[in-house]
């Protein structure tokens, strides 16, 4: 069911009980407001596009909202005492992150695949410049001082852009998907966090951490750990800049995923660090068989009693009393809350029922009005803080009708379909893509057929699926098996199962940062694709066909698409017979091999191929070893 | 007559040294907190003080010590070389296992197997940019910190025909690499060039034609400050401006030994040098030496002039040993990696004894 459109409707509060909750993930926000007539929007190749809005912020006077659209690529500014669209302004390719100037005159929006960010004069809705940034920026914040902060997700790093001279200051080092950014109140200080985890010791616990950048000096003075963390979203600090707020996943990788009736799959929470907890701990916003699923944005209240937070994956904002849940922090027992389900009821005062898959929210100045980016719904919801309900919802203008791809979409976000709506696809699969973790998934035992979690990217053509090759297709891979595999509630059948699988097969490529636009290989990448197309050995003798590497990895996509064992099977695997992934941005998709074993490229032969199973390497000197990888960088 | 000569000559002695730095040493040990007493390198961070030992890396805070081991991320527990990354106040970390780097409390640790590194055995680092350059035991290094690309460079790209790196210094112009036997390598960032300079005596382990270039092959530090390179070898110093070579020996210098660990020049002209048989100082004009004296121990500092005369000037501290690895610079006092331990010298204002 989509969003109706060009109704004006008048306003009406919805009540966050348990039953409407439970309604209202099964389709539209209920009580919801459409209040303007919208556009319809259609891509250069002629398919419907719709706005998808992901990032907001507000004026420092709180009297214009503005919106990212990652679909359309363009930012929509909102009136927000009229409650209608003001003005739009094109930027860049899918741009996701937004910060604006303290004056309010400049907005900066990163443009994530086009690794720049598009300067906006606020009052005309016009782009002024684009300025450069790192690879794949996606969150930004301004330090009120002339510098920006950008988290670039395929870059692992923060760029420091100098916003008089136009250029990038400095590059600090993050951690891998580093994702979002905030600035404190005074712009003393900026937070960044990161959508992939650092990489721990095959089968140990995860971690994450917050960077904390002086921006005096524009150095990162501290790293915040986050252990048994792995997907950490939004961050906001309160106004008095003591205390600290981000929404992660605590993934519960290390055990079958069977074990989700005991809430066993992922733990949904929140960072809570600051002066006022003296460290940070994190405590769970989800409850026994109510889970609040993929938490992402994040609000505190300016008179620091309450905080909001959005749930993408079970569409609904949490209200918290912000008393409550520093007390909870810095109680004996807050280390050990982290997984307890029955912890959340403390704090959690409210959970409201918003549109499809909230990303980011942004509170008023005055804390009254929270407004929601629902990104599968293309509207804003208004939440009256003091009602703690939805108010009003602003349509952005998405297409009248939905494709089958959009309706996948709604469904691959969505939570609705597991055990509790603990999770959805992109509970691991974030934002369309990975999570960095190998995960225990089948009910065969612990730590029985470990496996990596595989990139989505254009994978249409790649069949079979699963690292043992036993779906022959994506509705096998998806349909009624994952009732039993993975949401131990109910699986994808029919019409939601073609339409997923519809989404699935689209999502596209993401630029490649390795490879130059006209083609041209560097000289490095040239030798290595000289190694990777090789047929005999250094010695001159000839290597086996099933042992050259363009042999399996062949194609557009690099796979021959067959089953083969080259010498990476573990003792726990049930056999050692490995689909042969496809090649395509595999730069981006670390670790490696079946089970997550390898950290990097490298790994893969340096630790992994001992006897030369998994094509013939070790004739190579590192130089040359060097050189493949800078080749399978571009693929 | 004889002793008002005298006299005057101590008084005019006196008054040069004057001019050479002079300090009160201060010295760390694995009785203060150090975690091994063989300090390989030392580098300053404003008030923070880094250490690269034989057995960790450790950082002075606020009169503390703070070790960090492999259980950390350290690639390897012996630290050889450290080089800040003055812009973003990244330390990486040249050890005997990798290369590591560490940057507000996360260690990470990149190695041959890991990564593109050339060689675990890492014996020197500098930053240019956002670019990395390592010298390893097979070849050089270059870590594209954007891209986290590495080029390598060994006797396959670059006209070294050892590939023993064993020192490397960046500035904004030029790379330099000091090769261990096969001279010192230069690389221009402009022509994407590579250039040797070697020893015109060849391998002969005597020096014939003495400033007309590089005093040996068997190089262990280069230091480029100011367009100016200084080079340390096994067998004497060599400095050169981009047209002329100047070298020093010990029989004809300031320099109380060959046997040169680092050259650290503050501006190309002021010079600093590890020996083995302590650290010594260049103006361009005068030497000094620091050192516990070779015979009694005792704290003793040497003054060279220009015209040859060596004077004693009465100290009552030295650093921690005379073998000496490593030197950096905090405003006007110093840090001496030795063998026996970490020194602070401690710069003495005129009239302070």
């Amino acid at each position: 069911m989509g969003i109706e459109i060009g109704k004006s409707i008048t306003t009406g509060g919805v009540a966050a009980s348990h039953a409407h909750r439970r309604r209202d993930r099964q389709g539209a926000v209920a009580g919801a407001v459409s209040i303007l007539a919208c556009l319809v929007f259609v891509t250069v190749a002629g398919a419907q596009s719709y706005p998808s809005p992901d990032d907001l912020v507000l004026s420092p006077d709180g009297a214009r909202l503005y919106a990212v659209m990652s679909g359309t690529g363009e930012v929509v500014a909102i009136d927000t005492a009229k409650r209608a669209v003001a003005g739009r302004v094109a930027v860049g390719k899918v741009p996701r992150g937004i910060a604006i100037s303290p004056d309010g005159a400049h907005l900066y929006v990163t443009n994530s695949w086009a690794d720049t960010i598009s300067e906006i004069d606020a009052a005309k809705m016009q782009a002024l410049r684009t300025l450069p940034a790192g690879f794949e920026p996606t969150g930004i914040a301004s330090d009120g001082h002339g510098a920006l902060y950008v988290a670039n997700r395929l870059g692992s790093d923060v760029t420091v852009v100098d916003v008089a001279a136009g250029a990038i200051a400095r590059h600090l080092i993050a951690a891998p998907g580093a994702s979002y950014a905030t600035a404190s109140a005074d712009g003393a200080r900026i937070f960044v966090t990161h959508v992939y985890p650092i990489l721990s010791q095959f089968r140990k616990p995860t971690r994450s951490e917050i960077e904390e950048i002086d921006a005096r000096t524009q150095i990162v003075t501290n790293r915040i750990a986050l252990p048994d963390a792995a997907g950490v979203f939004h961050v906001a600090i309160s106004r008095d800049g003591r205390l600290g707020l981000a929404a992660l996943l605590r993934p519960h990788n290390l055990v079958p995923l069977a074990h989700v009736e005991h809430g066993w799959a992922f733990g949904d929470a929140l960072a809570v660090f600051g002066d006022d907890i003296g460290g940070a701990v994190q405590l769970p916003l989800d409850a026994i068989e109510d889970y609040f699923s993929l938490p992402f944005g994040v609000a505190i209240a300016p008179d620091k009693k309450r905080a909001y937070v959005s749930a993408s994956g079970s569409n609904e904002v949490a209200v918290l009393d912000l008393a409550r849940l520093v007390a909870a922090a810095r109680a004996p027992s807050a280390a050990r809350m982290a997984n307890d389900l029955s912890a959340a009821a403390r704090y959690v005062i409210a959970r409201i029922p918003v549109g499809r898959n909230p990303r980011n929210i942004a509170l008023s100045p005055d804390g009254a009005t929270l407004w929601v980016a629902n990104r599968l719904d293309d509207s804003i919801s208004i939440i009256d803080t003091a009602r703690m309900s939805v108010s009003g919802t602003i349509s952005l203008g998405a297409p009248a009708t939905l494709t089958p791809q959009r309706r996948g979409e709604r469904l691959f976000y969505s939570s609705s379909v597991s055990f509790g709506h603990s999770f959805g696809c992109a509970s691991c699969h974030i934002d369309s893509t990975f999570d960095g973790l190998n995960w225990d998934l089948e009910p065969d035992g612990f730590g029985i057929d470990i496996v990596d979690n595989r990139a989505l990217e254009d994978i249409a053509d790649t069949s079979p699926f699963k690292w043992n090759g036993a779906n022959p297709d994506l509705q096998t891979e998806c349909g009624p098996r994952t009732e039993r595999y993975f949401f131990r509630s109910q699986g994808f059948r029919g019409d939601d199962l073609e339409d997923l699988v519809s989404y699935i097969k689209a999502i596209p490529l993401r630029p490649n940062r390795y490879r130059a636009p006209d083609g041209e290989l560097t000289p490095a990448q040239e030798r290595g694709k000289a190694i990777f197309l090789r047929t005999v050995r250094k010695d001159g003798t000839p290597i086996p066909e099933t042992n050259q590497c363009f042999v399996c990895h062949s194609g557009k996509y690099y796979t021959n698409q067959l089953l083969a064992d080259v010498g990476t099977g573990k003792p726990t695997d049930r056999s050692p017979m490995i689909d042969t992934p496809e090649l395509t941005n595999v730069v981006n998709s670390a670790p490696y091999l079946h089970d997550g074993s390898a950290h990097t490229l490298e790994e893969i032969w340096t630790i992994f191929n001992p006897n030369d199973r998994h094509g013939q390497t070790n004739d190579l000197v590192k130089d040359e070893l060097n050189d493949l990888i800078e080749y399978l960088k571009t693929l | 007559m004889r002793a008002t000569i005298i006299a005057v000559f101590l008084a005019a002695s006196a008054l040069f040294a004057q001019d050479l730095p002079r300090f009160r040493w201060e010295n760390f040990t694995t009785a203060n907190g150090l975690p091994d007493n063989r300090v390989y390198t030392v580098c300053v961070d404003g008030g923070r003080i880094w250490a690269g030992t034989d057995n960790g890396l450790a950082m002075y805070e606020n009169g503390k010590w703070r070790v960090f081991t492999t259980a950390d991320g350290l690639a390897h527990r012996a630290v050889l070389s450290l080089t800040l990354d003055k812009k973003t106040h990244t330390l990486w970390i040249a050890t005997m296992g990798g290369l590591s780097r560490y940057s507000a409390g996360r260690i990470d640790s990149f190695t041959q197997l890991n990564s593109g590194l050339t060689n675990d055995v890492v014996y020197g680092v500098a930053v240019q940019g956002d670019l990395v350059w390592v010298a390893t035991a097979a070849g050089g290094a270059r870590y594209d910190t954007r891209t986290s690309q590495w080029s390598m460079f060994n006797e396959r790209n670059t006209p070294m025909y050892e590939i023993w790196t064993y020192g490397v210094s960046a500035a904004e112009d030029k790379v330099y690499y000091a090769v261990w036997g096969s001279g010192v390598l230069e690389y221009d960032v402009k022509t994407d060039h590579w250039l040797k300079y070697d020893d015109p005596d060849g391998e002969n382990e005597i020096v014939l034609f003495k400033d007309q270039g590089l005093i040996h092959e068997i190089t262990t530090s280069v230091s480029y400050v100011n367009k100016i390179l200084w080079a340390a070898t096994y067998f004497g110093a060599s400095r050169y401006d981009g047209r002329n070579w100047r070298n020093f020996l010990d029989k004809d210098s300031g320099l109380p030994s060959n046997f040169l660990n680092q050259v650290k020049s503050v501006d190309g002209t002021r010079t600093w040098f590890s020996t083995d048989k302590g650290l010594a100082y260049f103006d361009g004009v005068q030497w000094a030496t620091y050192r516990p004296s070779l015979d009694t121990h005792a704290p003793e500092m040497l003054v060279r002039d220009a015209a040859g005369a060596v004077t004693h000037v009465p100290v009552t501290t030295a650093p921690a040993h005379n073998y000496t690895f490593g030197i950096d610079f905090q405003n006007d006092d110093i840090w001496v990696a030795t063998a026996k331990g970490l020194s602070h010298g401690i710069r003495m204002k005129p009239g302070d004894k």
